[in-house]
């Protein structure tokens, strides 16, 4: 049933030094790039940042900050917002809340992740980056466990090892990759079609 | 939170529609229409808090135990505010809302979705250093039975009391937001004078209708947990609620822009998220 594993959503999440893997990753990605991706980053929650901004400035694909109730649309990267979590609804739209900071973190990667492997379930791509605590590592389970794609940056090309370890730690068959090699393995998996 | 069981996601759905749906015909409480993904989140909380393994042993509970859907209530509803929460919404309020406001001989203003009451007395505030609390009566309300009580009582730790004296300052308040509160050893209770021009009272965006004549309305971070059509009823309430030319106020990342009734409404500072009834 190769139609049934068919990915529809890409999702990322990293912290310390998650800027500049994006800064890596999405540069590779072409206009059409064919899937949307939702991504989370911890900030600083004093520091009010244009981080779409920021990357928008080197790459083809649309990058913006999520708004709520946005349609998850293809070939375009939608930010969570500082101090608010970004989940993903079954109807294929976006949502925004103001829930308690999980992992000392609004937003959080864990409840995006989780969100994703509920309404997408074997369609949806985790990819966790580098970071310096353990938010995503039970999310990219919950991603594994519900049938989808996981991808851990290797923590040898991590800024902080923290975070791809706490998710390998908890489940040691996810794909690793070095981060220069993240952006290339999109763009192939974007050329075949998303089969997996 | 991992479940052993990992129910696929269409079986974990079908519970959870059974269990708003029962929840709506026993208790009246409408939560058909929320955000799924944050309600499904928040529904796994309770599910470990009462010890229950699926959404439909949770759902016997709630038929057969009223008292314990009091408690569930708290998970369902996200209780998470703060005073002068953004206070460049609150500095827009001051500089650029209350010069049309003075010019009412009285003033009803609404706080919808009011928690545990911060937002109502942090427009208490604004109004009484702007001269204009005296003349003005608050209504705020929510659903949350338990915040509104914990609202009217009025009483907040203490160490909470540096975020919001920290926000008031960026809001522009005139003095110190000490003047406003007495303190005793782990809480603070704010002035009866405050509380005196607020009404708290239960209403919801979901059932209920027009809630009274307003200039004001402030309804913020509640809309984000509803889906499109509920956001758009409860918009139109606010909207029926307000005078003409009356002014509403939404969350920071909530917005007119894709409602049904965006044409009510003049985008009277989008930056702030504050519109002005047409
Ligand atoms: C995140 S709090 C926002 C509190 C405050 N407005 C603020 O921004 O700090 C959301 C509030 O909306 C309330 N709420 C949820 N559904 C509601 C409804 N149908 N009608 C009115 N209030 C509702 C919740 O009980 C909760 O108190």
């Amino acid at each position: 049933m190769a139609s049934a594993r068919r990915r529809e959503v890409i999702v990322m999440g990293g912290s310390a030094g998650a800027v500049d893997a994006l800064a890596t990753i999405l540069p590779s990605l072409p206009a059409d790039f064919s899937l949307p991706i939702a991504t989370v980053v911890h900030l600083p929650p004093d520091r009010v940042s244009d981080l779409a901004g920021a990357l928008s400035y080197r790459s083809a694909v649309r990058i913006k900050e999520a708004e709520d109730k946005e349609p998850l649309t293809p070939g375009c990267v939608f930010v969570a917002p500082p101090n608010y979590h970004l989940l993903l609804e079954r109807s294929g739209h976006l949502s925004l809340a103001v829930d308690d900071p999980v992992h000392f973190s609004r937003p959080s990667i864990d409840v995006l992740f989780e969100s994703a492997a509920l309404a997408y379930g074997p369609r949806v791509l985790g990819i966790l980056l580098t970071g310096a605590n353990e938010d995503g590592a039970s999310g990219l389970l919950a991603i594994h466990r519900a049938g989808g794609q996981t991808l851990v940056q290797s923590p040898e090309s991590a800024v902080a090892s923290a975070m791809p370890s706490s998710a390998l730690l908890l489940e040691p068959r996810h794909d690793v990759l070095p981060l220069e090699e993240i952006g290339p393995f999109l763009l192939q998996l974007h050329r075949t079609g998303w089969e997996a | 939170m991992t479940d052993a069981q990992d129910p696929n996601g269409e079986d974990v759905e079908l519970e959870l529609h059974l269990l708003l749906e029962s929840i709506y015909r026993k208790y009246h409480y409408d939560f058909r229409s929320y955000s799924e993904a944050s309600l499904q989140r928040r529904v796994r909380a309770a599910l470990v808090h009462f010890g229950c393994p699926t959404i439909s042993r949770l759902q016997e509970r709630v038929l057969h135990e009223p008292s314990i859907f009091t408690e569930l209530l708290r998970y369902l509803t996200v209780q998470v505010s703060d005073m002068f929460r953004d206070p460049t919404y609150f500095r827009a309020i001051r500089e650029k809302v209350v010069p049309y406001l003075r010019t009412y001989p009285s003033l009803k203003l609404w706080v919808a979705g009011c928690s545990t009451g911060e937002e109502a007395y942090s427009l208490a505030i604004l109004l009484s250093e702007e001269g204009l609390l005296e003349k003005s009566l608050i209504y705020a309300t929510d659903i949350n039975p338990e915040s509104l009580r914990r609202a009217e009582a009025g009483i907040y730790e203490v160490e909470r009391f540096v975020r919001f004296s920290e926000n008031y300052r960026l809001a522009g308040g005139r003095g110190s937001l000490s003047d406003y509160y007495t303190a005793s050893y782990s809480s603070a209770v704010l002035d009866r004078c405050l509380k005196k021009h607020i009404l708290f009272s239960d209403h919801s965006l979901a059932t209920d209708s027009v809630f009274a004549e307003v200039e004001f309305v402030s309804c913020r971070n509640v809309l984000i947990y509803f889906e499109r059509d509920l956001q758009d009823r409860a918009i139109g309430i606010l909207k029926d609620s307000l005078s003409r030319k009356g002014f509403l106020g939404l969350g920071m990342k909530e917005t007119l822009r894709f409602s049904a009734h965006a044409d009510s409404f003049h985008d009277f500072s989008p930056e702030d998220k504050l519109y002005q009834k047409l």
